[in-house]
């Protein structure tokens, strides 16, 4: 089994990322995910698994990363600090790192009353940049929080979310400079739709000079029909989908549209390439992995560089 | 204040329904100010449990009496002379005046008339809204007097989240989101640079670490 981070490496490496997500089952058939694993072994670098995302109760994200660590990916585990307090979370740190786990995003994490379990207590014990330093500190200093030495340090190379979309608009890119003094190596933003808006945050964080402190990955997701375009702009928070987006999904034919959302796709991921401050993308195709093999070939980015794995 | 609501007058009856004669007890401090348990709320509680009782035919004595504080012992006190003639207790009091007239009278059940809610605020007639979770370590300084505990719906100190669009809160619209409140307040004192820093993970033992609280303040004891 490989023991370093492959998404480490390929950023090291200089070369342009390409992670996707993968979202567990709900249920608990691990073949599900092999077959997920399958479609994306040889088109990206590294795999997002996620935590119980839009707090709905699935196959635990640190189970499904080993899953596919054994499969032979780099996972990267999501971490929402919703669901588990500094003991739970400090704790799966170290197990992640035990299984064999390179990757961590840190994230705060869809609040408990858009899932199927509403009446949870909500933990956020710590909050997403607060658990980016624990970890930090885990890993380059070895202590815990409190202090206390731990026998032996995580190997995780770290991460944490941005929304460039997100208000206050003034307010991002010192958010964003927290996150990256608190510990984040990488940075995986919320579906980029609008470019002009993404631009001018990349631009307050080059500013800053947090381009050259951190990889930022821009994140993509396919539009499958206008309709969904629509319901994403309306009710997923945090997104930002321009009118004029949906006018061209909703100006082809039904059974083009999703040929039309990989095509705006990959003028996205054209415009992100050309963008200094931009270090790879990131392919949040949900319940659709066919589309990220198909996104990768047709953007250029294959075949995946090999980097040596330790 | 403490605010509280009123039950479903059904659960309250489903609760009242073993005793015969019932003693409905108001308080006059926050419960009244939130319009919950009052002696105006205790008056037409006790008014409509008299009336539903008797149109089920029920033969039920329901009085009732409004004291200052019900969570204060030297008013609770107060109860002494008229106890007895009852078997039950109804109390508006919030979470801790059921608790304060349950201490004080062991034989006596004590049936709770209200849901307790939070520690918050009268906006206008008939708005209250949540500002304090009681923490133990207040922090309003450095965030320019809102609280990111009681009042981000992740309780966030390095905030805002992803999801605060247009001064709103991703849970609800209705919602403003803090931490845009609080970016704006400290941009117009200029104090935005007190955002820059990382605020550490927060001592919850001060709150819960320790099982319930107390304080002994050993100058008020005689």
């Amino acid at each position: 089994m490989n023991n370093a981070s492959r998404l480490k490496g390929v950023l090291e490496a200089g070369r342009f990322a390409v992670t996707a997500e993968c979202g567990p089952p709900k249920g608990a058939n691990p073949e599900v995910l092999f077959q997920k694993a399958e479609k994306l072994k040889e088109c990206v670098d590294a795999v997002n698994v996620t935590d119980n995302q839009t707090a709905i109760v699935r196959m635990s994200s640190l189970a499904a990363c080993a899953l596919l660590k054994s499969a032979g990916l780099d996972p990267v585990l999501q971490m929402v600090v919703r669901d588990r307090n500094r003991i739970a979370l400090q704790s799966d740190i170290l197990g992640a790192s035990a299984l064999g786990i390179r990757n961590v995003l840190c994230l705060s994490g869809d609040h408990q009353c858009f899932g199927n379990q509403p009446q949870a207590a909500g933990v956020f014990d710590l909050d997403s940049i607060q658990f980016l330093e624990v970890v930090r500190n885990m890993r380059d200093r070895g202590v815990i929080l409190g202090g206390e030495t731990l026998a032996a340090p995580p190997d995780l190379f770290i991460g944490a979310a941005a929304n460039p979309f997100a208000d206050p608009v003034s307010f991002r890119a010192i958010r964003l400079g927290k996150k990256v003094r608190a510990g984040a190596e990488f940075i995986q933003t919320q579906c980029i739709y609008n470019l002009d808006r993404f631009e001018a945050w990349l631009q307050m964080a080059s500013d800053r000079g947090l381009t050259e402190k951190t990889c930022i990955l821009g994140g993509v997701t396919p539009l499958k029909s206008a309709g969904i375009a629509g319901y994403m702009k309306s009710r997923v928070s945090g997104m930002d989908i321009p009118d004029a987006l949906i006018k061209r999904m909703e100006g082809v034919p039904r059974k083009d549209q999703r040929e039309e959302g990989i095509r705006i796709c990959l003028e996205t991921i054209a415009r992100l390439k050309e963008m200094p401050g931009v270090k790879g993308v990131h392919i949040m195709a949900i319940e659709w992995e066919d589309a990220v093999a198909r996104i990768v070939e047709e953007a250029g980015l294959l075949p995946r560089p090999a980097v040596d794995e330790g | 204040m403490i605010t509280a609501e009123q039950k479903p007058i059904a659960e309250i009856r489903e609760m009242l329904a073993p005793y015969k004669r019932i003693l409905a007890v108001g308080c006059a401090s926050c419960v009244a100010e939130c319009a919950a348990g009052g002696q105006k709320e205790t008056a037409m509680l006790a008014s409509a449990l008299r009336m539903a009782a008797k149109m089920d035919g029920k033969d039920v004595v329901i009085e009732e009496m409004t004291i200052d504080r019900q969570c204060v012992k030297e008013f609770v006190l107060l109860l002494d002379d008229v106890i007895d003639g009852y078997d039950a207790v109804l109390s508006l009091g919030c979470g801790a005046g059921v608790q304060a007239v349950a201490d004080m009278y062991p034989e006596v059940p004590v049936i709770p008339a209200l849901n307790t809610e939070f520690i918050g605020e009268t906006k206008d007639q008939g708005y209250w809204t949540e500002s304090c979770l009681g923490c133990g370590d207040c922090m309003l300084y450095y965030f320019g007097g809102i609280c990111p505990l009681a009042r981000c719906s992740k309780h966030l100190l390095n905030g805002p989240c992803g999801g605060s669009m247009q001064g709103r809160c991703e849970v609800n619209p209705d919602i403003p989101c803090a931490w845009q409140l609080i970016v704006d307040r400290l941009d117009k004192s200029g104090a935005l640079e007190r955002l820059e820093m990382i605020y550490p993970p927060k001592d919850w033992s001060l709150k819960q670490g320790k099982g319930p609280r107390k304080i002994i303040r050993e100058d008020q004891q005689k």
